[in-house]
């Protein structure tokens, strides 16, 4: 590792004000377990990728933390609360399965002692390009993109331009698909982004993920709570039986009149850049029996992938396991 | 840039002088010769690197020792009681649980933290507590029947 400062920041608006003085060579740091095995080892970077000089450490911030139920129902999360803090909610079990479900699908429980939420919405991808030490693509500043022509089996089916990562995050899936929201903490106070608007692809800029600027950081996640009688299910392929990032993962929110798909969002990790939702699939199914339809809806998936060299087997992939998914949550 | 580590590690305190950008696992290896806990994959994959931060178990080479200042931090040198093995040690042994024992420190500290927190556990839940401790020798059966039998001590 490369040295760097440690900064404890004991309130949110103590870690803006260092953020905000020490300029884009101070990052957060939380857990760890992304930004030290990769940035913070000097394997992975780049000019579009500089290791920090100062980190900023978040878990001592006590509003950062912890888990609330509010009176209307909804939810908020600290972004510095570990996965195995929500694996182990029952409030939040109980009322967002699919939430606990994909926190409990994330890496193994060594990791998830001590990796947080906001953490897992804010790591970097895991391109094995970007990740080698030998590849300065666009990510990081460079500029070639060696997933095109080089073994691209995990890469994006939808959405690559440029740049061909696919979202690693479980729980930024199911937290789309609850329709949740981020609050985030800048030098001019405090936004809230839905996650629908969160996640930036490389078309609008490739050395980013999110809209999260330099000098700004999340605080917590706000869920709302869900109509009556809302469904939802979990799932995720990996390569590997005991733990692995998604090969292709599913997130379901579904609310029914008479087994017809009413409203909700499918939504899909693994396939593009960023969280994917399905929108094709969700208007094929508007209005329509679930059962009778989710076959095909599923199918239309197709209309919208365009694999690359080496993953159209994800295509097939995602299409079954949105149609296993959806079946589940009914 | 160096500066005075506090750790607290097996019940004792340790003051050391060295660089802050050190990871957990290369300071009690190198600079406090605790070698028990072992260098695998330094990537966060193959768990040998467990040790306990307040009772819970983590990966080492992923943690920076700044940020667990104060805490309670268990290696596999702290898990006999003096010259007594801990049950789980002693069930390892009997059963064959270990064959190279590279992967053993990590094994015995994560069932360790699983029987604290939940001392009769199914097959499935010690499957599940381990999942993140890999093992290329013994196939694993060993390793949880020797979990069960310590439960039962
Ligand atoms: C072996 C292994 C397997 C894994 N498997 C999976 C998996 O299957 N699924 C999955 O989803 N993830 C997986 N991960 C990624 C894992 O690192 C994250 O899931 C973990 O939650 C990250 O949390 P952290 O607190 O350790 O993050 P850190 O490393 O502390 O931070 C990660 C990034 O987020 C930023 N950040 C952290 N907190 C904030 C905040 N509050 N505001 C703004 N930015 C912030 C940091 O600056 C950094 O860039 C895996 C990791 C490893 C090492
Ligand atoms: S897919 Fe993106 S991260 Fe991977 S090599 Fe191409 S530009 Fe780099
Ligand atoms: S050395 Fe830490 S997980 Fe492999
Ligand atoms: S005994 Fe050799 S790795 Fe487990």
């Amino acid at each position: 590792m490369k040295s760097f400062e440690l900064h404890d920041a004991g309130t949110v608006q103590e870690a803006v004000a260092l953020l905000n003085k020490f300029g884009p060579s101070a990052k957060i740091v939380a857990g760890g377990s992304d930004l030290v095995t990769g940035v913070m080892k000097d394997w992975v970077h780049g000019k579009g990728m500089p290791i920090p000089e100062k980190l900023i450490d978040v878990t001592a911030i006590p509003e950062m933390i912890g888990i609330t139920i509010a009176a209307n129902g909804g939810a908020t999360i600290g972004a510095a609360t570990t996965l195995t803090s929500i694996t182990e909610s029952k409030d939040l079990d109980q009322k967002w399965a699919v939430l606990t479900q994909s926190a409990a699908s994330v890496a193994s429980p060594l990791i998830r002692n001590f990796g947080t939420l906001g953490g897992n919405i804010n790591q970097r991808p895991r391109c094995w390009f970007l990740r080698g030490e030998h590849f300065d693509c666009y990510k990081k500043g460079g500029d070639f993109c060696f997933a095109v022509t080089g073994d691209n089996r995990y890469h994006a089916i939808i959405g690559g331009e440029l740049c061909y990562i696919v979202h690693p995050s479980d729980v930024a899936t199911s937290l789309l698909a609850l329709n949740a929201s981020a609050n985030i903490a800048g030098p001019s106070g405090t936004r809230a982004v839905a996650f629908d608007s969160y996640f930036t692809g490389p078309r609008e800029d490739v050395l980013r993920e999110n809209v999260l600027k330099h000098d700004e950081l999340m605080v917590n996640v706000t869920i709302p709570a869900l109509a009556p009688n809302t469904k939802t299910a979990w799932s995720k392929l990996k390569d590997r039986q005991v733990y692995d990032f998604a090969l292709v993962s599913v997130a379901v929110v579904v609310t029914q009149e008479n087994g017809a798909w009413r409203d909700g969002r499918i939504v899909l990790g693994g396939v593009a850049p960023v969280p994917y939702r399905a929108k094709v699939i969700e208007q094929a199914l508007v209005g329509k029996n679930i059962k009778d339809t989710i076959k095909a809806a599923a199918s239309t998936l197709k209309t919208v992938a365009r694999p690359m060299s080496l993953n159209a087997y994800k295509v097939d992939l995602a299409i079954n396991l949105i149609e296993r998914t959806v079946l589940n949550a009914l | 840039m160096k500066q005075i580590l506090r750790l607290r590690i097996n019940n004792q305190n340790y003051e050391v002088y060295a660089p802050i950008h050190k990871t957990l696992l290369e300071i009690l290896r190198e600079d406090l010769n605790l070698t028990g806990t072992k260098h695998g994959c330094e990537l966060g994959e193959c768990g040998t690197c467990t040790v306990l931060i307040d009772g819970e178990p983590v990966l080492s080479c992923l943690i920076l020792p700044v940020a667990v200042q104060g805490r309670a931090i268990t290696t596999i040198e702290g898990m006999a009681d003096g010259i007594m093995p801990h049950p789980l040690q002693t069930a390892f042994a009997e059963l064959g649980a270990a064959q190279c024992g590279y992967c053993t420190p990590g094994m015995l500290l994560t069932s360790k933290a699983l029987l604290d927190q939940n001392p009769q556990p199914t097959r499935d839940e010690i499957k599940h507590a381990l999942a993140g401790n890999l093992c290329r020798c013994t196939g694993y059966t060993k390793i949880y029947e020797a979990v069960e039998q310590a439960s039962k001590t």
